[in-house]
């Protein structure tokens, strides 16, 4: 019998049908991803199970956790269950522990609730369990509060709650997708070593294959509430049978096709952009009146150039600088010292009105695909506000025609001039942002993790868009990510930043291959790579 | 924490400075003569300016600005210029009343409102939420002074239980003295209990949204448990910031219920100070209540750190 | 025009919202009784008939007579529009001040808006109607004096409310955006700040509104607001007050017009702030 036994669930959330009669099994020691894209039902499953649905959810089917009905049983029972048998990380370590509580209660209030332990000895397996996940009370004392720590550090607090009573059954709802690769890797081998040694049933929920190939022994694909495919991992995956894996198989190995030869190259004549020496410290927090504490410095002493039509990602883990770097590149935040020069100009002195020509060249798009526009405002005027940097007045005609040519490049239809961002799906309000980007014609674009709020098919065709407006219109980049696949699908240079330096330069698939540096090697190494995965896979099944 | 506090404490001192300037200058404006209204309209000019001497209004603006508040620190308010008496007995003695009335008031606001937040909130959306909720939304339009005009019809003037006003002083004995504070006291209690309800509930629902509660949940822990051990103490800072205000508003509020109930107290004190035109007692009485004020807000801030600790700092 | 827009939803989301529903009715409800008593009132608010004085409610007058024989309902009628008069434009002081020094505070940040911080501290040192009692012993008694205690008073609130919400709209990825599109700080302001904030300050103004309301009734009760011969729902209630024992009717009704109005535009705020606050809330068991 499996520890968990999901058939025919189905759930409904007011009018909406949140899942559709899924099935789904967990068994002892067996670690089940569950993959899909958002808004696939996937969170929703594991709150079924942990039965924590909002209200007005409706379900139907069955959830049999160690044959025992779980839609049948009283709330009480369910307390008594959660935390003790079942445990539950969740997707977002800065939020999930109580702000105004000591880690140390945190994690002891489940032991004292489930096992009725004396303070004394709640606290003795609060810190086994702590130093268990890698918070060693020695540096770690129960006293922390959550804000003492970083996010990888409240995660590991989380998975220590949801382990203290070495729970039957481990729910992890994309446990790693607020952290950076290296700290995703650290916490998958966490959880896989937690599991291993208790034999518990981990249900690991991802929106990307790439992340769980390597470790669940079975995946389940789930898509708009539905199981689409389900089976052994290497099976799914080297087979690929069923359609929509392969197209998420695919998407998340996306590579767009660019033509080799830059026509745009070989016109040389100078940098594009030169930044010279930057470097940006801020001043620290305040001690008392008068003390402060020591200057932080965000970016170090950093040199490169980019060529025009040149396309450069600059990655790193999260806090390396890279943020800041962008930042003072668009002119949004003034270097400490050193220079920036954009054809030829020296731009870090110049008044924001004198800014104008070069912002006209030098255009930017962000993470966010929700949060990038004004909601107020509908299409053409978001995509039109940056000709306020054309200097002459332009007709009304002139303007539609820019904003129709920026949205036909991006692929987006006319008609849709008339929405407002909220009508669009994700992709398209990112399509959208590349249309403002590129409606002044710049010869430079700064993105800063442009894809990595995307669901994997749709950051596949963002980055075809990215590649061939490179090919066709020349546009540099400069590509802020962590994802080291979205640097190797459309740049030819990599800069590595670590702890505010750029401590590696050169050509993206030299040191994607053989990284040099230390932060280099740490990202390659963590980074989910599912063709790796797959070798590895065939591997071992000879 | 150390830094925290000491920010607060100079912010503390800082607005009460600038408070006194502007007491000191909008007093300094108002019409009228206190020397020649002391004296009365058939005053001599001679002993006017006799008078004018005597009580320092001769002197320049900053010279009167400094003395005035060099006596504030020590003690030393002045003399009032109806009474002839120093304005610190008479405040010490008005205080007797209006000081237990806002307490009593805050008091009561306190215990009835948290415990019906907790109860509407562990009940969201379900009638008896709707009911107290509704019934806290009236509370909260009722104006306190109307209140007590209803009070005092039903239980002073029907039912004769209480007195309808006037204060018999503390030396009446302290239940005779308690007793004609009970109707002002709900009269301005209840409001304020209406709307620290509201936002005690209101509060514990934004709270209960928050990602750590589902955290607290998946442990195992019910939805009251979730409600008192975790909810409750993050929902702290809001209540505590209505706390604060609810008793400068109560403060205030004592002005205009003594009025209602003819109680002698430092709201009195201050009208019939303005009618008199006994300025020195009015500035006396408004510096008081702007540094208890202050002196509150200090507490509900460093009440803050009590309950947050990223207010507090890394220590 | 294209599918709904965000005014078409919210609309239809608004007349769904029973809060917002009935408070609208009161609200328009008050706003007519004030534009009637610009040209009827069942009798002349300055006609005493002392034969007729502190009678009950009875079918020529309905809601009774005071001590001096007027028409209560009339006194009620006329009394709204120097309510709302006064309510109105105190809000639109504190908004037409504070809303701008709010916006200047958290678009420049600093010293000024450390400077706005301190301003704030100082007004909330003065409990409300203590600033309104200062201010009518300097300036005496009367309607405008008391329009300018309580603006005062919502100058700070709204200042606040602005910078809060203007702080939480800077860092926005769109206006990074307009930014490096070259877009100056007012500019900015005016374009994508003050428009996303609209929603919030409509919904504080109906609150202060609300506790304008009340605090015109403190005011004129203690004799501060606006003078005899205009009728006023404070000084109906302190004239109620000496006759309560004999004529209870007198203090019911202004009281009650205060509670209804005050009730009314509390549920309009609160509809109006369900219906359009971004921040739905989530719900979870």
């Amino acid at each position: 019998m499996n520890l968990l036994e999901i058939s025919k669930l189905s759930l409904r959330i007011g009018a909406f049908e949140a899942l559709k009669g899924v099935d789904l099994s967990v068994n002892v020691g067996e670690i089940r991803a569950l993959v899909g894209e958002s808004g696939s039902g996937k969170s929703m499953t594991a709150l079924s199970i942990m039965k924590l649905l909002p209200t007005g959810a409706r379900t139907e089917g069955q959830i049999r956790f160690d044959g025992k009905d779980l839609l049948a049983t009283s709330e009480a029972d369910m307390c008594r269950l959660r935390g003790n048998e079942i445990g539950m990380v969740f997707q977002e370590p800065m939020t999930a522990l109580n702000p105004v509580k000591t880690i140390g209660e945190q994690v002891a209030e489940g032991i004292r609730l489930h096992t009725g332990a004396t303070r004394a000895i709640a606290e003795e397996q609060t810190r086994a369990i702590l130093d268990r996940v890698g918070l060693p009370s020695a540096k770690f004392p129960l006293s922390r509060y959550p804000h003492e720590l970083s996010g990888g550090q409240r995660q590991r607090v989380v998975i220590a709650i949801a382990c203290a009573l070495k729970p039957r059954l481990l729910i992890a709802d994309e446990p790693t997708t607020a952290l950076d690769v290296v700290l995703q890797a650290q916490i998958l081998e966490l959880l896989q070593s937690l599991v291993d040694e208790e034999r518990m049933g981990l249900l690991l929920i991802s929106h990307d294959l790439a992340v769980v190939a390597d470790m669940a022994h079975s995946i389940t694909v789930l898509r708009h509430g539905e199981v689409m495919d389900n089976g052994e991992t290497a099976q799914i995956l080297t087979e690929q049978t069923h359609p929509y894996t392969r197209q998420l198989a695919r998407a998340s190995m996306h590579v767009p096709e660019r033509s080799p030869e830059h026509p745009h190259h070989a016109a040389n004549n100078g940098p594009l952009l030169a930044i010279r020496d930057l470097s940006r410290t801020y001043p620290g927090r305040r001690i008392g009146l008068f003390g402060r504490d020591p200057e932080f410095t965000a970016v170090d002493n950093v040199s490169f150039d980019i060529k025009p039509g040149q396309s450069t990602a600059l990655v790193g883990r999260s806090g390396c600088g890279k943020s800041t770097l962008a930042r003072m590149v668009l002119a949004l935040d003034r270097p400490t010292s050193g220079q920036i020069h954009f054809a030829g100009r020296r731009i870090d002195e110049l008044t924001q009105n004198d800014l104008r020509p070069v912002r006209q060249n030098m255009q930017v798009v962000f993470q966010d695909p929700y949060g990038s526009f004004n909601p107020r405002h509908k299409a053409e005027r978001l995509v039109s506000e940056p000709l306020f940097l054309i200097d002459r007045e332009l007709s009304a005609k002139e303007k539609r025609d820019r904003v129709d040519r920026a949205l036909e490049r991006v692929g987006i239809p006319r008609a849709d001039k008339d929405k407002y961002s909220h009508e669009f799906s994700g992709g398209q309000r990112q399509r959208l942002a590349i249309a403002r980007a590129i409606i002044t014609e710049p010869k430079l674009i700064v993105a800063d993790e442009p894809v990595s709020a995307l669901d994997v098919s749709i950051r596949a065709q963002i980055l075809d868009l990215f590649a061939d407006l490179n090919d066709r219109l020349g546009i540099a980049y400069l590509f802020i990510t962590h994802d080291l696949a979205v640097a190797r699908a459309i740049t030819d240079t990599v800069m590595v930043m670590s702890e505010g330096k750029i401590v590696e330069h050169g050509k993206t698939d030299e040191i994607l291959l053989h990284p040099r540096s230390e932060a280099g090697r740490a990202l390659v190494k963590a980074s989910p790579d599912l063709h790796k995965a797959l070798a590895r896979r065939i591997g071992e099944q000879g | 924490m150390l830094n925290y506090i000491s920010k607060r404490v100079l912010i503390g001192i800082l607005t009460l400075l600038a408070a006194s300037i502007v007491v000191f200058i909008m007093l300094e404006i108002v019409p009228g003569d206190p020397a020649r209204l002391m004296l009365g309209m058939n005053a001599t000019e001679d002993a006017v300016q006799a008078l004018q001497q005597q009580m320092g209004l001769d002197q320049p603006l900053l010279t009167r600005y400094f003395s005035w508040i060099g006596g504030l620190l020590v003690g030393d308010f002045g003399k009032s210029y109806t009474y002839s008496v120093p304005v610190l007995n008479l405040i010490t003695e008005r205080i007797a009343v209006s000081l237990p009335l806002a307490l009593i008031s805050l008091f009561l606001s306190t215990i009835i409102a948290i415990p019906v937040g907790l109860f509407s909130a562990a009940r969201r959306g379900t009638l008896a939420d709707s009911g107290t909720m509704g019934i806290a939304q009236i509370g909260v339009a009722i104006p306190n002074f109307w209140f007590a005009l209803l009070l005092v019809y039903v239980f002073a003037v029907t039912l004769r239980l209480v007195p309808a006003g006037g204060f018999p002083g503390w030396n009446a004995g302290l239940w005779a003295g308690f007793k004609s504070l009970i109707l002002p006291s709900i009269a301005l209690g209840l409001p304020q209990a209406a709307i620290l309800a509201r936002v005690t509930r209101s509060a514990l629902l934004d709270v209960l949204g928050e990602d750590y509660i589902r955290t607290a949940r998946a442990k195992g822990l019910s939805r009251r448990k979730v409600l008192y051990r975790h909810a409750l103490r993050n929902a702290l800072i809001p209540i505590l910031t209505i706390l604060g205000l609810q008793f400068a508003f109560l403060l205030a509020g004592t002005i205009i219920i003594e009025n209602v109930f003819y109680l002698p107290g430092l709201g009195r004190l201050v009208f019939q100070a303005i009618t008199q035109r006994d300025l020195i007692v009015v500035e006396g009485v408004v510096m008081l209540l702007v540094a208890t004020v202050i002196l509150v807000n200090l507490l509900v801030d460093l009440s803050y750190a009590l309950v947050d600790p990223r207010l507090r700092g890394r220590s | 025009m294209s599918a709904p827009t965000e005014w078409q939803a919210n609309i239809s989301k608004a007349f769904s919202n029973r809060s917002f529903v009935i408070g609208l009715i009161i609200t328009v409800l008050l706003l007519l009784m004030a534009i009637v008593s610009l040209f009827w009132t069942p009798y002349a608010v300055g006609s005493f008939d002392i034969l007729g004085k502190l009678k009950g409610s009875s079918s020529a007058h309905w809601l009774g007579t005071d001590h001096f024989g007027r028409d209560i309902l009339s006194m009620i009628m006329v009394g709204s529009r120097n309510s709302i008069a006064v309510a109105l434009v105190s809000v639109l002081i504190g908004a037409g001040i504070g809303v701008p020094l709010g916006l200047w505070a958290a678009a420049r940040g600093g010293i000024i808006d450390e400077a706005l911080m301190r301003f704030n501290d100082l007004v909330f040192a003065f409990p409300a109607l203590l600033s309104a009692v200062m201010i009518t012993a300097v300036f005496g008694p009367g309607a405008i004096n008391a329009i300018i205690a309580i603006g005062i008073f919502n100058i700070p609130v709204f200042a606040r409310v602005a910078r809060g919400s203007a702080l939480s709209l800077w860092p926005r990825e769109y206006i990074l955006a307009a930014r490096a599109s070259g877009k100056g700080i007012a500019r900015i302001t005016v374009e994508h700040i003050l428009p996303n904030m609209m929603n919030i300050l409509v919904v504080q103004g109906t609150i202060q509104f609300s506790l304008g309301i009340l605090a015109e009734a403190g005011l004129s009760y203690v004799g501060l607001g606006s003078q005899p011969p205009m009728p006023s729902w404070g000084r109906m209630l302190f004239e109620a007050q000496t006759m309560i024992g004999l004529a209870p009717h007198m203090a019911l009704y202004p009281g009650l017009a205060i509670v209804i109005t005050v009730l009314g535009l509390n549920l309009l705020g609160d509809g109006l702030r369900d219906v359009l606050d971004p921040k739905m809330r989530r719900e979870r068991s």
